[in-house]
């Protein structure tokens, strides 16, 4: 997902009778349904797994601007070019009221900002991939903010106050992104024969990768296991990647379109989709950095990063001079 | 000259098109998060604007052709914005110092146009003066506070005002299209905002310790479509693209 | 969204810091008033040079823009908030009831009354 492989303390989940009194009543409170506060106690892997986990989180949104950015210039009609924009802008946001999720922690933005520039922090893996017609703005709405708002409600509930909050509005702005990326794919979907050719040609590119969002199975990981105890996960990655499957196929038969999976069948004992796992291979690879547009991405946030250096040095200096100005006079 | 209201709208919303799509080249690699979402405010307000200005124009013309059409299929002679708006967007100082131009104007010259002969004119007007009142709020400060910051900050805005001013004088010349515009009350002769706008500027770039090129010298030929900068083809390309590469296409 | 209550730590996957850097903006808590006359509202944080400049982020970040309303911005250092209260009592059943109270949740709007 947004946050991948976020690795917990890397010891099994702890009874309550094997915790000391603080981590005990910490633990309870979660399980009764309780938020957790800035301020309040809470155990060192808790406040570590958060930071990384919203901060990874939030550099996603942040880097994930970059993909659905390259397009706004070739938008094709003037109400496609605002739309698209408008959508673009609530990444900004997002990213903008998770970091002030993080910050609430003890890092700060600056801090998060750092760490991903120089690669020591990561983002998901889907924004490494390319875009490249303009029906990769629909696949991109379509599967990959789907497969991101699978994700998203259910972290609504999260037990950390300010995350459960950023994750409240986020849901909210967010709901128009996947409309309006399937709304792409139907007009691709029933236009001209190019336009079909790219609808399928996106599907097809975007289909494993949006999979891979979810993260390898996480059945046995004991980090897993641990976060969903402090309720920052909450739900495995089979679970959701299942969810999300079951969810695409009947709309991609609605389009017309083809999931590029010959594995892919519905099991009627089940009541679920079986379908192929993506190439994990592919996935850690990309994690690694050897992703596509692993290097473009980081750039590009570099650049903007070093360029704008001077801007928020020229802005916070007129700022002090004017409250210099404000204190001598008075 | 073709139908001199007809000319008209396609200035106001070749203004707004070319410089909304400058100003929606920043998405995703702004300075700070907080100023990203504000250049894309200021962007979607312009496309917004643009739509009812070329739809109107559209209308006027009466030929079937959209907004869409007019943005995506016309080639840079037919072009009638300002050549201040398809300047390049440089550094975020020179985008700030672009915009900080032309809104300085736009908010006079849209205010102006609320007092339209033309109905339609005049409500386009009003809606869109809110949402300019705010852009140019936002982009003084911006002058101002990079004028007056840092030793750097404040060169790089100095050598953007040297850079776009030549482009400002533009705004107030009048021609035929103006003339018949100001004896149709529909809108007012573009030297009336002169004075005001000399004035704003001075008290603007003062404050921003930024001084004013002596030369009065000013590069015309935008809104009259006779010669554009080299930029304006270049962005065409880029937005009209998809347009032109699959015109049976609807998106 | 953000609170005002941040609490310290130096070791996180995020580098270390001390204080805050010369270059970086100070952070602001940001609250708004809406149309319909209710109180003002923590909404979330963001950052900006100063005041001045804060309220404009908040208009552009936080209302979209959207005529009527009134926005505050206060520094985040300069809200005092309460403490938790002794460890222990904190998480007593009575405590909670705090999470029942429905203003505690945010409910989109779309929802409707609820």
């Amino acid at each position: 997902m947004y946050a991948q492989m976020i690795k917990s303390t890397g010891q099994g989940v702890k009874s309550l009778d094997e915790m000391d009194p603080d981590e005990r009543a910490f633990q309870e409170r979660i399980n009764a349904g309780g938020k957790i506060e800035p301020k309040d106690w809470m155990p060192d892997g808790y406040r570590k797994n958060l930071i990384r986990q919203i901060g990874q989180h939030a550099h996603s949104e942040i880097v994930g601007q970059l993909p659905e950015g390259n397009w706004i210039t070739r938008a094709p009609t003037l109400e496609r070019k605002a739309i698209l924009l408008a959508k673009v802008q609530d990444e900004a946001g997002h990213g903008l009221y998770l970091y002030c999720a993080a910050e609430t922690l003890g890092v700060t933005r600056d801090d998060l900002t750092r760490d991903l520039l120089s690669g020591k922090m990561k983002y998901s893996s889907i924004f490494n991939y390319p875009t490249l017609t303009w029906a990769d703005m629909g696949a991109v709405g379509w599967l990959v903010d789907g497969a991101a708002i699978m994700n998203q409600v259910p972290l609504q509930r999260t037990s950390y106050g300010p995350y459960a909050r950023a994750m409240v509005r986020i849901c909210k702005e967010e709901s128009f992104h996947q409309r309006q990326g399937f709304d792409i794919m139907m007009k691709m979907a029933n236009g001209t024969e190019a336009q079909r050719k790219m609808a399928q040609d996106a599907l097809n590119r975007f289909w494993y990768p949006s999979l891979m969002m979810f993260g390898p199975s996480d059945k046995e990981s004991v980090h897993s296991a641990q976060s969903m105890a402090w309720k920052i996960k909450m739900n495995t990655n089979d679970e959701l990647r299942q969810k999300f499957v079951d969810q695409t196929v009947p709309q991609a038969e609605y389009l017309g379109l083809t999931v590029p999976d010959e594995h892919l069948k519905w099991n009627e004992e089940t009541g679920h989709y079986d379908f192929s796992e993506p190439d994990w291979e592919e996935f850690f690879d990309v994690l690694k950095g050897n992703g596509p547009c692993n290097t473009e991405r980081l750039e590009a946030r570099n650049k903007a990063w070093d360029e704008g250096r001077w801007v928020r040095e020229g802005l916070l200096a007129n700022a002090q001079k004017k409250q210099a100005a404000k204190l001598a006079a008075e | 000259m073709s139908d001199p209201l007809f000319e008209y709208l396609c200035r106001l919303g070749d203004n707004t098109l070319v410089l909304g799509h400058r100003v929606s080249e920043w998405c995703g690699v702004a300075p700070v998060i907080e100023e990203d979402i504000a250049l894309a405010n200021t962007a979607l307000d312009l496309i917004g604007q643009t739509q009812l200005w070329l739809g109107l124009a559209g209308e006027v013309e009466g030929k079937g052709r959209d907004a869409d059409k007019l943005a995506y299929h016309r080639d840079v002679w037919d072009f009638r914005n300002l050549l201040l708006c398809e300047q390049p967007n440089g550094d975020f100082g020179q985008t700030m110092m672009r915009q900080f131009l032309f809104d300085s104007w736009h908010v006079m010259h849209l205010k102006g146009l609320m007092a339209s002969s033309n109905d339609q004119i005049a409500a386009i007007a009003e809606k869109s003066v809110k949402e300019v009142t705010y852009h140019v709020e936002r982009s003084t400060d911006t002058v101002i506070g990079l004028g007056d910051g840092t030793e750097e900050s404040h060169s790089r805005m100095q050598n953007g005002l040297n850079k776009l001013y030549p482009f400002v004088g533009e705004m107030f010349l009048s021609d035929d299209v103006d003339t018949a515009m100001a004896d149709a009350g529909i809108a007012p002769d573009p030297a009336s905002h002169r004075a005001g706008y000399d004035a704003h500027l001075d008290d603007v770039l003062t404050e921003a310790t930024l001084t004013k090129p002596e030369d009065d010298f000013a590069h015309k030929g935008g809104k009259s479509g006779t010669r554009h900068t080299e930029h304006l083809g270049h962005m065409l390309t880029q937005m009209q693209w998809l347009q032109r590469a699959y015109p049976d296409a609807t998106w | 969204m953000s609170s005002p209550e941040s609490s310290p730590y130096k070791d996180s996957q995020a580098s270390e810091h001390t204080e805050t850097r010369a270059t970086e903006w100070p952070l602001w808590e940001i609250f708004i008033r809406g149309q319909h006359g209710l109180s003002h509202r923590h909404v979330g944080s963001l950052h900006a040079p100063d005041a001045e400049m804060a309220i404009k982020n908040a208009r552009d970040v936080y209302t979209r823009r959207n005529e009527g309303v009134s926005i505050w911005a206060v520094e985040a250092h300069h809200i005092a908030a309460s403490s938790p209260e002794e460890k222990g009592s904190l998480y007593e059943p009575s405590n909670d009831k705090v999470y029942r109270h429905p203003t505690f949740f945010d409910i989109p709007d779309e929802v409707g009354a609820m």
